[in-house]
């Protein structure tokens, strides 16, 4: 299997992207980092001067994407993967109701997704080629008590990307939804790490699965236990302490 | 900013060499001035792509604007006394000799297939059968219109030293807007044409020092699988131009040349490739081989026979997509110029060296040249051999050392390359055949025709022809 080229990886100064950006890396891609804090991109870049490409860029700054977009594909001489892994998941109490913060996981985990993932779809379309990851997560697949919007926007991003993949992967595109459970990273801080996986392997195993479109969990567990899941009936779900 | 959908992944004609970027297709000089200057703005380099015939490299180039003149395709003038014909820059070939045939005018250097555009074909300077003869593309071109990388336009005769820079630029230095050709006088549309089976290496030379004071084109073709006494085998043809007074007025037609779109009237040219496919490996390939020597040996060999001119000159275009039985590698061609007396030493050895390998060749050509003064000149007082090669992702890492080491016997034997067939080469092998002298006169018109380097491809990137690429 030919190992990517040329990825731009939004998302990429902390957690998953920041393990995915840097094993990318080692592999022999040329990578784009894409995020807020600039210092945290660098840090990574400095072990690939040749290879890494820094793009300071907040993603609720949607208008700027289509010429960022085209600018870090002509510095990376080309484009074969999208990763799209930028979000937010503040706490949120079991009876709090606070849009400005409900609208802020909207804007970094489902606008932002949008806006690059648009730019990547026409690209891919053009070309007939190309890999588009998502990072979703394993609670978008129910609405649950503890984090309503978090899931919906997990739940939008899931339904938007098999969007993708059902106009683009009879061209050829690799469209494709990962659903990680619980992940150490700086999302997660504020919740216990002992039983989440650690970000580098949740990495590894995303480049793996990347290869083949479709909707992918993380480990057979992942995949048995939240199939249940998605089928108890809203009746039963109600009742539960998921 | 440029559109985004625009974006497209193009070819090399071989299939094996790809690059995406921004298709522009202008239909005027200035709408084509109009995508240098949006170029320039963004910062972006031009690649320039005709027919899209060059078999590596050379049309494509990855995040350019993709400059396609194919649509700049009309017949400006004509003359049917003279035979001079003017031309924009996405005419083919096809289109010089449908508009010259009725008045008895046929294009002096035609290409093994009619579909290369006049800029594509001037770009590469390419050459036919008659090579020999007459020479390459450009020394049958009396002017040519270049669009510079600043937008402004000149018109250059055979005189003007940019001339013999331009053609043979590989497209790095200009854009040809427009061409002003000599077509070569024929008085029937059929050629006179000697076939004769050659049994070794040996035989394929002596046929052509046989003809070579009088034939008009030759050609022949060549086995790679044959080994030991019969390597070299394979089939020599010479066309003769008919002269008066036999004057074949009905051939003068295109109606009477077009080549059937069937087989014996039974099996569709289109699907023919798909027959091919299954053949088209080591075991399918030493058999087709064979059988055509063998066919050609039993049913050709001395015989004298009257020939279409499209069909003598375009035998590639014979099964449409023939290209496409070696996906999904491709193909690449590895043709080289040897002068004429290493050509024998240096082509048998090529040939050994692809069966020690297990890498032989599925298709090749042997045809014989003379020099010219163009830039990137590939003519040699001497012989060109050009291979065929399937590429699969298993013997990709060979084929290229099998090129490198072809190469070095190329270089050694003081012979030339051809851009519009490479894929293989290493930069220091393309410069060690234009010599010092000729890596300078690039630099120098380099400089003085595109100082910026906004004209590029995947082929000059690779070669260190862009300034842009080479550190």
């Amino acid at each position: 299997m030919m190992a990517y080229k040329h990825a731009i990886v939004v998302g990429a100064s902390s957690g998953i992207g920041a393990e995915l950006a840097k094993q990318l890396l080692e592999s022999g891609c040329r990578v784009a980092l894409v995020a807020r804090r600039r210092d945290k991109l660098e840090a990574i870049a400095a072990t690939f001067p040749d290879a890494a490409v820094v793009a300071e860029h907040d993603v609720h700054d949607t208008a700027a994407v289509p010429a960022l977009f085209q600018d870090l594909c002509k510095q990376l001489g080309g484009l074969d993967l999208v990763v799209y892994a930028s979000g937010v998941m503040p706490p949120v109490g079991m009876h709090e109701y606070d849009t400005a913060k409900d609208l802020e996981m909207v804007a970094v985990n489902l606008n932002g997704a949008i806006a690059w993932l648009n730019e990547a779809a026409v690209r891919f379309e053009g070309v007939k080629a190309g890999t588009i990851v998502g990072i979703g997560s394993v609670a978008g697949d129910r609405g649950r008590s503890g984090q309503p919007v978090y899931n919906t926007t997990k739940a939008a991003l899931a339904t938007y990307l098999e969007a993708l993949r059902n106009r683009l992967a009879k061209l050829g595109v690799t469209v494709v939804t990962i659903k990680p459970g619980p992940t150490q990273s700086e999302m997660t801080a504020h919740m216990p790490q002992a039983k989440m996986m650690p970000a580098d392997e949740a990495a590894r195993r995303i480049l793996a699965k990347s290869r083949r479109t479709g909707e992918h969990y993380l480990s057979p567990a992942h995949a048995v236990i939240f199939f249940v899941i998605r089928h108890v009936p809203s009746w039963l779900f109600r009742r539960t302490k998921i | 900013m440029i559109e985004s959908s625009r974006i497209v992944r193009l070819s090399g004609f071989g299939g094996s060499q790809s690059a995406d970027g921004y298709l522009y297709r202008p239909a005027s000089v200035e709408a084509t001035a109009d995508v240098l200057a949006l170029a320039r703005r963004e910062g972006r380099q031009v690649v320039m792509r005709g027919a899209g015939r060059s078999y590596g490299d050379a049309s494509v180039a990855g995040e350019a604007v993709v400059l396609d003149l194919s649509r700049m395709d009309a017949v400006r003038s004509f003359d049917a006394t003279t035979g001079v014909i003017e031309v924009g820059p996405g005419a083919t070939i096809e289109t010089l000799w449908r508009h010259g045939l009725d008045d008895g005018w046929w294009p002096a250097v035609v290409s093994g297939t009619m579909f290369p555009t006049v800029a594509g074909a001037l770009a590469m300077n390419i050459h036919g059968k008659n090579a020999f003869r007459v020479g390459t593309f450009g020394e049958s071109t009396l002017s040519i219109d270049v669009l510079k990388a600043d937008g402004s336009l000149v018109t250059l005769s055979r005189d003007d030293p940019g001339f013999t820079n331009i053609v043979s630029g590989a497209g790095l230095l200009g854009v040809v807007v427009g061409a002003k050709l000599q077509m070569k006088k024929i008085e029937s549309g059929e050629l006179d044409v000697h076939a004769v089976s050659c049994g070794d290496w040996d035989a394929q030379f002596a046929a052509f020092a046989r003809y070579e004071a009088t034939a008009d084109y030759m050609v022949t073709w060549i086995d790679a699988f044959a080994s030991g006494s019969s390597a070299g085998r394979g089939m020599f043809h010479a066309g003769f131009y008919r002269h008066p007074p036999v004057v074949d007025q009905a051939t003068l037609r295109p109606s009477a040349q077009d080549l059937p779109d069937t087989i014996m009237g039974l099996v569709p040219k289109s699907v023919v490739w798909r027959f091919l496919k299954p053949l088209n490996n080591r075991v399918g390939m030493r058999f087709v081989n064979w059988a055509k020597q063998t066919a050609g040996a039993v049913l050709e060999d001395g015989k004298l026979v009257g020939q279409s001119l499209v069909a003598f000159s375009f035998l590639l275009d014979y099964v449409p997509g023939w290209q496409r039985a070696y996906a999904p590698g491709g193909l690449v061609q590895y043709q080289s110029f040897v002068p004429r007396e290493a050509a024998p030493r240096v082509f048998a050895r090529q040939f050994e060296m692809q069966r020690e390998r297990g890498l032989e060749n599925f298709l090749s050509v042997m045809k014989l040249h003379r020099p010219d003064p163009f830039m990137f000149s590939h003519g040699v007082d001497g012989f060109s051999l050009a291979q065929d090669f399937k590429v699969t992702d298993a013997n990709r890492e060979g084929l290229r050392l099998l090129a490198e080491a072809m190469s070095d016997l190329v270089l050694e034997a003081g012979g030339r390359f051809y851009l519009a067939k490479d894929s293989l080469l290493r930069p220091s092998d393309f410069a060690a055949s234009l010599g010092q002298a000729g890596v300078d006169r690039y630099w120098a018109a380099k400089s003085a025709w595109d100082p910026d380097a906004l004209f590029t491809s995947s082929l000059a990137r690779r070669l260190h022809l862009d300034p842009r690429c080479v550190s």
